[in-house]
């Protein structure tokens, strides 16, 4: 009974930390309310390291990370808001994977190249991420081929350099096909 | 806190009862797992871009020889990394995740961003005056820097024939005995082939003029500086990853000539020939270290002790941060070195100076530079917390 009554109080917490921030309301119009983005070549956000997050929102800011759109809404942000907007966005629902499996071939050979570049690794057998390392799992194709393919042209610069070494042997070929894979493994 | 205990929990229900049932069915995330699930669980760390508050700083659990005492010298300084003193007491701090160059103020220790909008302005030279920050992929200056601390002119550009990789791109920097600009072209890569571009240490003149290679088969170097004995480079290199738990060792080398060739990516360590790039090359073709400073340790930022606030046995010797490993499962390194010479400038020992930086496995601060001042004190930054402390010598302890 007690075990219970324990039970139910945690998942009441869990419930209440969703709570929106006022300033996540116009994330949301683009990222997707749900943490599912439906829109070309925006992310989804949902479930994302809030470590990561508030790195990125950080070089938004600072305008280290150059997007005209997000530049202007991370603007005005405080330190204490980066932290608040972050711990928020991770707290969103994971987004829900395609609908199809993929072809089996073409997956099968994708992750012969995921493990040999070690992606498994950093961001985790499932892509969850880890602190500074983004989740992968369920993110948008089109968004991580644009990703992978600004990191190995050095147009993003990325927080650190890890991304752009680690892509360097790999082909624009080979990102398609990772971005192929990522978006679909489950 | 609490529903991170409950998901946890929850995983490790689902976890068990699959596990009870059945093998990992084909397609799983857990049958995807690379060959060594050790080895899967080491992943580069970045810190934070908001630096540690003062009064969180780890100082009060840092040790030294005995006789030594460690103080914050300044904080909040987001990513703190190379250091450089000027004349007039200043000390000038890059950063390589953020953007800014910082100048810590003389007496008072204010700390003030002296320039930003930079791209990883991790190198920091001051020479008459003019302070030079090393970009990755450009070099600028601002002149009479300390007089213009609190107005200080954009920088301006001097050198940019520099290839833009991100990949081991920041740069130290630093001015020779012979007042050239000394700064590194870092491999695009964790081990790949070696091109004309990368894998050196130039120089070039204060004007940006006049490039020349001064070493080639340089994989890192983050830290350099000249024996004021010898006036030879020795100048530290960062181990290539994921070889294996314990080779190769990063290393020390010294320069006896101009264009010498230190083996990378050929030869790592002095005597260990790469498994990919290593076929046809002998290590005995290369220059070996003088020292070897650990496996995976991220040695960086390196000065000869010239001062004379510390026991005689410090003079001429060298103090070198080691950042810490990642591509390690014992965290190694995370703390500063002294590296005693013999009189032919070879390397009598390696020993530790101050430690204390990894607690259970886990840092609590990352070394990256040093810099004695002139009254003989040592500073160290720490990019973990953006901090900078500074090491005294109080006499024998009692």
């Amino acid at each position: 009974m007690k075990l219970w009554f324990a039970a139910l109080f945690v998942l009441a917490l869990a419930g209440m930390a969703a709570a929106a921030p006022e300033k996540a309301a116009p994330c949301l119009g683009c990222h997707g309310e749900a943490g599912e983005s439906q829109t070309e070549l925006i992310p989804s956000l949902g479930a994302q390291q809030p470590a990561y997050v508030l790195i990125q929102l950080y070089m938004f800011r600072e305008k280290m990370r150059t997007s005209d759109i997000m530049n202007e809404m991370a603007k005005g942000l405080t330190d204490d808001d980066l932290h608040s907007l972050s711990d928020f966005i991770a707290t969103l629902p994971k987004p829900s994977p395609p609908a199809g499996e993929g072809d089996p071939a073409r997956m099968e050979a994708a992750r012969a190249l995921v493990e040999k570049n070690h992606c498994n690794s950093c961001h985790n057998a499932d892509f969850s991420g880890r602190d500074n390392i983004p989740r992968l799992a369920d993110q948008r194709e089109d968004y991580l081929a644009k990703t992978l393919r600004e990191y190995k042209s050095n147009k993003r610069a990325g927080y650190d350099g890890t991304m752009a070494e680690v892509l360097q042997p790999v082909t624009d070929q080979q990102i398609g096909e990772l971005a192929y894979y990522l978006a679909r493994v489950r | 806190m609490a529903k991170r205990f409950l998901a946890a929990g929850v995983a490790g229900l689902l976890a068990f009862s699959a596990s009870a049932q059945q093998p990992v069915p084909p397609g799983s995330p857990l049958a995807d797992r690379p060959p060594s699930e050790e080895a899967a669980k080491l992943a580069p760390i970045s810190p934070p871009p908001l630096p540690t508050a003062a009064d969180k700083l780890p100082a009060a659990k840092l040790h030294l020889p005995p006789g030594f005492a460690i103080e914050v010298y300044a904080s909040g300084m987001a990513n703190a990394r190379s250091l450089r003193d000027g004349a007039k007491g200043t000390v000038f701090v890059g950063s390589r995740l953020v953007d800014k160059v910082y100048a810590i103020t003389a007496g008072d220790h204010k700390v003030k961003v002296i320039a930003s909008g930079l791209h990883r302005p991790n190198g920091v030279a001051f020479h008459d005056g003019t302070l030079y920050i090393a970009e990755l992929s450009q070099i600028s200056k601002i002149d009479d820097i300390e007089d213009h601390l609190d107005d200080p002119p954009k920088p301006t550009v001097i050198y940019d024939d520099l290839p833009k990789d991100e990949a081991h791109g920041w740069k130290f920097i630093s001015v020779g005995p012979d007042n050239r600009l000394y700064i590194p072209v870092g491999q695009p890569g964790n081990n790949v082939a070696r091109d004309p571009l990368h894998a050196q240490i130039r120089r070039i003149n204060l004007d940006g003029s006049g490039a020349e290679v001064v070493a080639i088969g340089v994989r890192n170097t983050v830290g350099f500086d000249w024996s004021p004995v010898s006036h030879e480079l020795y100048f530290t290199d960062n181990g290539r990853d994921w070889m294996s738990e314990d080779v190769p060792e990063d290393k020390l080398n010294r320069v006896t000539k101009l264009g010498e060739d230190f083996g990378v990516p050929y030869c790592y360590q002095g005597n260990i020939s790469d498994p990919e790039f290593g076929w046809g090359h002998s290590c005995s073709d290369f220059t070996p270290p003088v020292a070897l400073m650990g496996a995976h340790t991220a040695t960086l930022g390196m000065r000869f002790y010239t001062g004379s606030m510390f026991p005689p046995q410090y003079k001429n010797a060298i103090f070198v941060a080691r950042h810490g490993s990642w591509n390690r499962t014992q965290k190694l390194g995370g703390d500063v070195v002294v590296v005693k010479l013999n009189k032919d400038g070879t390397v009598k020992s390696v020993e530790p100076f101050l430690t204390g930086f990894i607690e259970n496995n886990e840092y609590l601060g990352r070394p990256v530079d040093v810099q004695p001042l002139k009254d003989g004190s040592l500073l160290v930054s720490d990019d973990w917390n953006g901090a900078v402390y500074r090491i005294t010598y109080k006499g024998k302890a009692k």
